[in-house]
């Protein structure tokens, strides 16, 4: 095999990943679920033939899944008895390399000229899988079953034609099952879209060529990653971060975290976290290590993806710990939460040791707020999701960002105007959570606060955040971001969800409110060092008055011992 | 008898000037910019033409004056009113950050906290009022904008695109008080639901509107005095021109008018040369700009966002743009990967060839020491530098790491950065199911032509046009633009649902606020044109497809069948159990003007054979080694002739590089059309 000019190298490195951003892009204009459509929420890759790594993935894909896709196409490559071109398998087992099962994988074998030469698969998150509430986000299940659909890997179509059977088996489990077929074709016809520009990058390098700079690049992806890490002095890293409850139990799960830092490398041991839980906040392993690598990616985003750049760093199954479930436990809240929870902790281990990359913690959760009921003026039945964002933290260099989206998102909200217009519902607000930020030299972004009334028939409420215990933690001497906070407001009377964040099926009646107000971002640094001019804005723009940091402090301490 | 007709363009770095005259034909002038008040600089271009204002029938102007405000965020005091419970929705945007990867990043919301306030009102989805207007909190509220030093107001509320009623009384109300015109009902910009989306438009508009008024008001009052009787037309984003008199009432229409004007010159230029299907190449300094020209019609879309958080949603060219320009700084990274930018060397210290302290290799040093610029014809440059000097500076910065010489990495640069600008081009255009052999590539822009050829090989398109004055297609957009008005109504019915004759009288009521907009406007018209589309989607969607209604023919069973046909062309995808839904209806007003005069551009000293317009022979590097090149003198070279690359046609303010086995035309207009050679 001849040598690769490193002209040729960087041409197909672009090349790869416009396949990629291609498919991103057909699949998100034609989608139909709203969680794609205007949340995002996918992702669309290429995967080695026989191992299933990941060869390059969109950079518009969503955050969360760039470790994910490796492991469910590798699930696809082990149960796969034959394959054929214009096959395509479906598959949104957690425990076979997933996250929820809510995100529906399509993986499909990319031929080249009458050969294997790769896999083609994307994840789309549908609106909806089946289980015991409308979107899938159950805060109280117990087991996976309750949850939802689960499919192992299974052909949806074969030799290119839809097997009807399967379909039918799917959309009987489903809710708002008419519009799926819809969102189907779509995730399909984006890996068709790949496909034909893959055959056509081959046709212009050659295969041999294409093949040998998949492979140098997953050793430049590396070599870069560790050029990173040792940017990271030698030591050991340590930090916790705290999900609410599982959504049974009204108890704290720690995330323990240790990162030793030796040379080039990083392990990362969560083995001291807590043991799995009842309720649907584990974790499956996939969505572990992805939440993992997506949180270096946050930290080191100008590294490209691909198999290499995970190489350098050393995950160990954390065997008999919330992180890494096993069937049956559930799993809803793992994508959307405790992977937020995980990023977390390896931002707050890192703060100290690279404080001009790293930021104080972000609001961390996906604010996932499902109504769902009949409309008696039209007499369809209606599931509306709501999804906000909270503060970011601070940074060396500014403010956190108000109303970011999720750490392992970019999903947009939908606007308030399609909401109503969609749902009998009103907002009564949607507004800055004056005084959420945490302080600091550069204080956290702020939360959202908003309302939401039920203007008429009745209807089901269930949210699954995070943060409501205690608020994203400051770094380097910067103040917590005010908590998550959810009240309810019925028949004149207000009260606070037991979990907090997190609760299913609250009975709504025409008037009722729900009055969400989502976290702000941790500051950072000494809020004593903020300069003059940026605390003259915070009081023009009535931002509210951060508190000092002991006080916040104080605050998050009383929670937590209050929990205990 | 023709008139005399002048466009002028307001560029970052110069100010362009094109003047026909019917009896003395065409004047050029190029000035330098002034950016403090740009009208000094078109005054001075005007000037050196020498021609008397007075004798001017019609004076278009393209100007950076709203976009720069934007950008940079010099804008005026501008307030905000809206629903109680909503000031925070311009600050909050739509729950996003700047990039998919890294938590680290800033946003200015367009109107600041203080000066946005909530009044006492409420209208839902359907138009209904579910809580009167408060007229007494609007008087007040106006008072206290007024005592904060607010200039202009912008009135924004929920669902007014549904029932207008609280914004134009709450207009109403504070015109009554307010000193001057600079009040902005959000309906009245765009009548679309998205309240992010409409909000931030507005607030854009009543930003830049006192900014737009006041130039075009001092650059009037200069022209009148010298003479000119009649009004500026001015660009806009949408392609199309419009009044003075009427732009500044929705100013937000002028923001990224200048890649627009280019644009439109590029979709009439090669429209007359016979090619209608185009794909535009504009690459500057910092950056490049691509578009697509159909059926000789630039794409329109209204749903760019210009920078981050910032949608701008009132039509305009679809131009993309990517951080690629002359100035795109190469370097190696941690992986041994050549990459070219982010970084740009900008104007300052600009490429290490332009001598101002660059010491960082850029595109533009690599095309010199390729060969393919002339050292001694660079624009702009300070202080010579030696070409061993850059050619040094390619070695140590990019061809050490790569075990390359500096005339060798200068070769990957190019490589790698036409790589880049071709995928973008296939992002945004060929991606969209169209095939490249139907296209042109139409180069313009100081460094458009030197990399054209290059890119056309790369992405399969068979030939390259670049045009007669590929540094002046800025003012040539502003002289053969229309005038244009667009309007737009959100329906969002299922398409089964919606009465034939209601949205016919929509699309008519559209068309004649058009016609009265036009008659107003004191410009000689020839015809009117108007452009129906629909934005469509299947149930249950949110993105939408844009699809064309033939005029004043609204039918449902049409427009279905369109839109299915659209969707599979774009996607491949058939959905018959969906139900499509009609979701708004656009309305483009034209007023087309006497067609300019295209090959007026070739008047000029033609050579009598190709050997006479060459002007001598330079080394020069190609993808298959260096080349002895002829150099051509572009202005010399006769019409209707034909020769084959290698070859380097210079002319004032472009280089083309043709490539070895290209095929090279001078057509009657004038423009250079070349023949690509096939890839492997």
């Amino acid at each position: 095999m001849a040598a690769i000019d490193p002209v040729t190298l960087a041409v197909i490195q672009n090349g790869l990943q416009q396949v990629c951003n291609e498919m991103d892009t057909a699949f998100v204009r034609a989608a139909f679920s709203p969680v794609i459509a205007e949340g995002l929420d996918r992702s669309d890759g290429i995967y080695h033939r026989t191992t299933g790594e990941l060869i390059a993935q969109g950079e518009l894909g969503l955050p969360i899944f760039v470790g994910t896709m490796q492991f469910s196409t590798r699930a696809v490559i082990d149960r796969a008895r034959s394959i054929d071109p214009g096959d395509i398998f479906i598959v949104n087992d957690p425990y076979l390399g997933g996250t929820h099962l809510m995100d529906v994988k399509f993986v499909k074998p990319f031929f080249y000229k009458g050969r294997l030469f790769a896999w083609l698969a994307n994840t789309g998150h549908w609106p909806d899988t089946g289980g015991m509430v409308p979107g899938g986000f159950s805060a109280k299940a117990t087991e996976v079953e309750q949850e939802g659909l689960r499919l192992p890997p299974v052909k949806l179509y074969k030799k290119g034609e839809i097997d009807e059977e399967i379909l039918s088996i799917i959309l009987s489990n489903i809710r708002i099952a008419d519009q799926r077929i819809g969102d189907i074709r779509a995730q399909a016809a984006a890996l068709e879209i790949g496909e034909r520009r893959l055959t056509s990058l081959l046709d212009r390098y050659g295969e041999d060529t294409v093949e040998r700079a998949i492979d140098l690049l997953k050793r430049g992806a590396a070599q870069q990653m560790r050029a990173k890490i040792a940017t990271i002095p030698d030591g050991d890293y340590r930090s916790v971060a705290i999900v609410d409850s599982d959504g049974v139990i009204d108890e704290p799960l720690e995330i323990n975290l240790l990162i030793r830092k030796r040379g080039e490398g990083m392990e990362f041991d969560l083995s001291k976290s807590s043991p799995p839980c009842r309720g649907p906040m584990n974790s499956v392993i996939a969505t572990t290590k992805s939440a993992i690598y997506l949180a270096i990616k946050h930290i080191f985003p100008e590294v490209p993806i691909n198999a290499g750049t995970f190489e350098p760093l050393t995950i160990p199954v954390p065997e008999g710990t919330f992180l890494d479930a096993r069937y049956p436990r559930p799993v809803s809240g793992c994508a959307a939460e405790v992977s937020q929870r995980i990023a977390e902790a390896v931002f707050l281990a890192l703060a100290d040791a690279l404080p001009d990359r790293l930021f104080a913690a972000p609001a961390g959760t996906s604010g996932n707020l499902a109504i769902g009921g009949t409309d008696p003026q039209t007499g369809n039945s209606f599931v509306m999701y709501i999804v906000t964002g909270g503060g970011y933290g601070g940074s060396a260099e500014f403010d956190g960002i108000s109303n970011g989206c999720s750490t392992i998102g970019i999903a947009k909200t939908p606007p308030i105007e399609i909401l109503e217009q969609r749902f009998p519902v009103l907002f009564n607000e949607f507004a800055i959570a004056e005084g959420s930020a945490g302080a600091g030299r550069h204080r956290g972004g702020f939360g959202v606060r908003y309302a939401v009334v039920l203007r008429r028939g009745e209807a089901r409420a269930s949210f699954v955040m995070d943060h409501g215990r205690v608020g994203p933690p400051g770094v380097l001497g910067g103040g917590s971001g005010k908590p998550n906070r959810i009240e309810i407001r019925q028949s004149g009377k207000t009260y606070v969800p037991l979990h907090l964040s997190k609760d299913q099926d609250i009975q709504l009646r025409a008037g009722d409110v729900i009055h969400v107000q989502t976290p702000g971002g941790g500051g950072y640094g000494e809020p004593s060092e903020r300069s003059p001019q940026l605390r003259e804005m915070d009081d023009r723009f009535g931002y509210g008055l951060a508190r000092s940091t002991h006080e916040e402090d104080d605050a998050a301490a009383s929670a937590l011992k209050a929990a205990e | 008898m023709g008139s005399v007709i002048v466009g002028c363009d307001v560029g970052g770095t110069f100010t362009d000037l094109i003047l026909h005259d019917p009896v003395n034909g065409l004047q050029f002038a190029k000035v330098p910019t002034t950016t403090a008040n740009q009208a000094h600089g078109v005054l001075a271009a005007l000037e050196k033409t020498g021609k008397n204002p007075n004798g001017i029938d019609l004076f278009i102007h393209g100007t950076t004056a709203t976009t720069n405000a934007l950008l940079e965020r010099k804008l005026a005091k501008c307030a905000l009113i809206t629903t109680r419970g909503f000031r925070d929705v311009l600050e909050l945007g739509r729950r996003t950050r700047p990039h998919p990867y890294g938590l680290i990043g800033t946003f200015i919301p367009v109107i600041p906290r203080d000066l946005r306030f909530e009044v006492t009102e409420r209208m839902d989805a359907t138009g209904a009022v579910v809580q009167p207007l408060s007229e007494a909190e609007v008087r007040a509220v106006a008072e206290e904008m007024l005592s904060r030093g607010a200039e202009s107001v912008v009135v924004h509320f929920l669902h007014s695109y549904a029932n207008p009623a609280h914004e134009l009384r709450a207009a109403e109300i504070i015109r009554a008080i307010w000193p001057n015109e600079y009040v902005t009902a959000g309906h009245q910009i765009i009548g679309e639901c998205r309240e992010y989306e409409r909000g931030v438009t507005a607030a854009v508009n009543g930003s830049v509107q006192p900014i737009l008024d006041r130039y075009l008001n001092r650059l009037e009052a200069e022209l009148k005095q010298r003479g000119l009787r009649r009004q500026l037309l001015v660009m806009q984003g949408n392609g199309g021109t419009a009044s003075s008199s009427i732009v500044t009432r929705s100013a937000v229409h002028t923001v990224m008018s200048g890649p627009a004007s280019g644009v439109i010159a590029a979709a009439r230029t090669a429209t007359a040369a016979g090619f209608p299907n185009v794909v535009t190449y504009d690459m500057g300094g910092t950056s490049t700009d691509v578009a697509l020209i159909q059926e000789g019609v630039p794409l329109v879309s209204s749903e760019l966002e210009i920078e981050y958080a910032m949608p701008i949603h009132v039509p305009m060219v679809d131009v993309h743009t990517v951080g690629a320009g002359g100035g795109s700084i190469a370097h190696v990274n941690e992986a041994g990967l050549l990459q070219i930018g982010p970084k740009s060397a900008g104007a300052i210290p600009g490429p290490i060839c332009f001598g101002r302290g660059g010491t960082e290799p850029t595109i533009t040093d690599a095309n010199l020491v390729l060969g393919r610029l002339n050292p001694e014809r660079l624009l702009g440059v300070e202080r010579s530098t030696t070409m061993t000097a850059v050619a040094g500076a390619m070695r140590e910065h990019v061809g050490d790491a790569l075990g390359l010489t500096g005339e060798q990495a200068a070769a990957a640069i190019i490589r790698v950065a036409n790589d880049k600008m071709a995928g973008a081009i296939r992002l945004v255009s060929l991606s969209r199911g169209h095939d490249p052999r139907d296209f042109v590539l139409l180069a313009f822009g100081g460094a458009g032509p030197l990399h054209a050829a290059a890119l056309a090989k790369e992405l399969g398109i068979p030939k390259v046009l670049i045009p007669a004055r590929p540094g002046l297609t800025n003012a040539l957009g502003c002289l053969v633009a229309d005038l244009r008005h667009d309007f737009v109504r959100t329906i969002n019915k299922p398409l089964s649902a919606v009465s034939e004759q209601e949205l016919a009288a929509v699309l008519s009521a559209h068309v004649e606020e058009g016609r009265s907009i036009l008659a107003k406007e004191d410009v000689q018209i020839e015809d009117v044109r108007v452009f129906h589309t629909a934005d469509m989607q299947f149930q249950g969607q949110t993105h939408i497809l844009n699809v064309a209604i033939p005029e004043g023919k609204f039918e449902t069973q049409a427009l279905h069948n369109a839109f299915e046909q659209a969707y599979w062309s774009r996607f491949r995808v058939a959905l018959p159990e969906i139900k499509p839904v009609l979701a708004n209806l656009h309305t483009a007003v034209i007023g087309k003007r006497k067609p300019f005069p295209v090959d007026a551009l070739t008047s000029r000293t033609a050579a009598r054979t190709v050997a006479d317009a060459k002007r001598g022979t330079r080394r020069v590097w190609f993808e298959d080694g260096w080349f002895d090149t002829p150099i051509f003198d572009r202005d010399r070279l006769p019409l209707g002739s034909e020769f084959r690359g290698p070859a380097i046609l210079e002319q004032l303010d472009a280089t083309t590089v043709v490539d070895p086995g290209n095929r090279i035309e001078v057509d009657v207009l004038g423009n250079v059309i070349i023949h690509v050679a096939e890839g492997q």
